[in-house]
């Protein structure tokens, strides 16, 4: 049973691509055929964080467009054989992505995957809205902050109205992704707890995400932060996320960094 | 001394900010869900409570709050009423 999942968020910058590169690779590990697939047409960046940006030949809209196949458009992830990257166009604008061609290719890339990481843009847009179109599922990634909140409670709304399985009377599922959470500042009552979110948004948590530089690093370098330090705190609640979302009963709590003599050694150049 | 009571004082007067964040937002998304049409639990129960007050009494529609609290193995809603003098 292959199922289609879309990163979401309405605001941007609060880590969508991060996530779909994290939980992509993470399903990976665990023996799944997974492609994430930018959907941010004319602003594409989930290849730059996968790594593969000079790999680059065809794209979503040649492909639905009928301009390329399918398979001369994805590109296979180095590291994880089972992992690939069906990249947007950096050209075009958000508009040359239609519904029909884009109909056909998910049935496609449902054929031959068991996960479709649909990374979208943000805002509340068309190509937003493409991007939640055919999901199974929906991982909304929120900051602990008043107008990441309000955007994915819009959001959560257009999932309840905008996608396929809506108009048919089913309901998408939903995931809550906190990221860039700080521990110690929502102890402080500095930032919202993570049970404030869940009471405003009423949407059951996937998983929280610490704030940490190792998500910074690993996009410098062009990796996906549960390849580029597997050790690392974010790295391990991507994991966790990721074996929720298989369906196992993970114990929900936020990782910290472990300062040990083997992290210290080996941290930041795993994989 | 001084410099010792700089470095302390922020920290002990400011008071937390997140709780005025959970409150603004709980009251705004009540109001958006309703004018962006999406169903709203809260504003449902809100409405429907109101409905049965006024048969009653007359009041505002700013008096009722619902309020839901998670706790670990339980959720409470907490409806109240500001009642005219």
């Amino acid at each position: 049973m292959s199922k289609v999942i879309v990163v979401t968020s309405g605001k941007g910058g609060v880590g969508k691509t991060t996530t779909t590169a994290a939980l992509g690779s993470a399903l990976a590990m665990h023996g799944k055929s997974v492609v994430v697939v930018d959907f941010d047409v004319g602003l594409r960046n989930l290849d730059l964080i996968m790594g593969a940006e000079r790999r680059v030949v065809y794209d979503l809209i040649n492909v639905t467009q009928n301009q390329a196949k399918l398979h001369q458009a994805l590109i296979r992830d180095k590291r994880l054989e089972n992992l690939w990257l069906l990249p947007a166009s950096q050209t075009r604008d958000k508009d040359s992505l239609n519904e029909k061609g884009l109909g056909r290719l998910m049935k496609e890339l449902k054929a031959q995957f068991d996960f479709i990481i649909c990374d979208s843009p943000a805002g509340i847009e068309r190509g937003a809205i493409l991007a939640m179109r055919h999901a199974d599922e929906a991982v909304i990634v929120t900051n602990p902050e008043v107008s990441s909140v309000r955007d994915s409670d819009r959001i959560i709304g257009l999932l309840d109205s905008k996608t396929e399985k809506a108009e048919k009377g089913g309901k998408v599922e939903k995931h809550l992704l906190i990221t860039r959470y700080d521990q110690s500042r929502a102890g402080r009552g500095d930032m919202l707890k993570i049970d404030d979110v869940l009471e405003i948004l009423l949407v059951p948590l996937l998983g929280v995400i610490p704030e940490s530089e190792q998500v910074l690093r690993a996009s410098n370098i062009g990796q996906p932060v549960t390849l580029a330090n597997p050790m690392s705190a974010p790295a391990r609640a991507y994991s966790d996320a990721a074996r929720r979302l298989l369906g196992e009963a993970v114990a929900m709590n936020v990782p910290h960094e472990r300062y040990n003599l083997i992290s210290r050694i080996f941290g930041g150049r795993a994989a | 001394m001084n410099l010792l009571k700089r470095w302390w004082k922020p920290r002990e007067l400011e008071p937390s900010t997140a709780p005025v964040a959970r409150e603004r937002l709980q009251v705004l998304l009540s109001h958006e869900r309703g004018a962006t049409g999406q169903s709203n639990l809260l504003s449902l129960i809100k409405e429907d409570v109101l409905a049965a007050i006024k048969r009653h009494i007359s009041i505002p529609s700013e008096a009722v709050h619902v309020k839901v609290e998670r706790r670990k193995a339980i959720s409470t809603m907490r409806i109240s009423l500001d009642l005219p003098k």
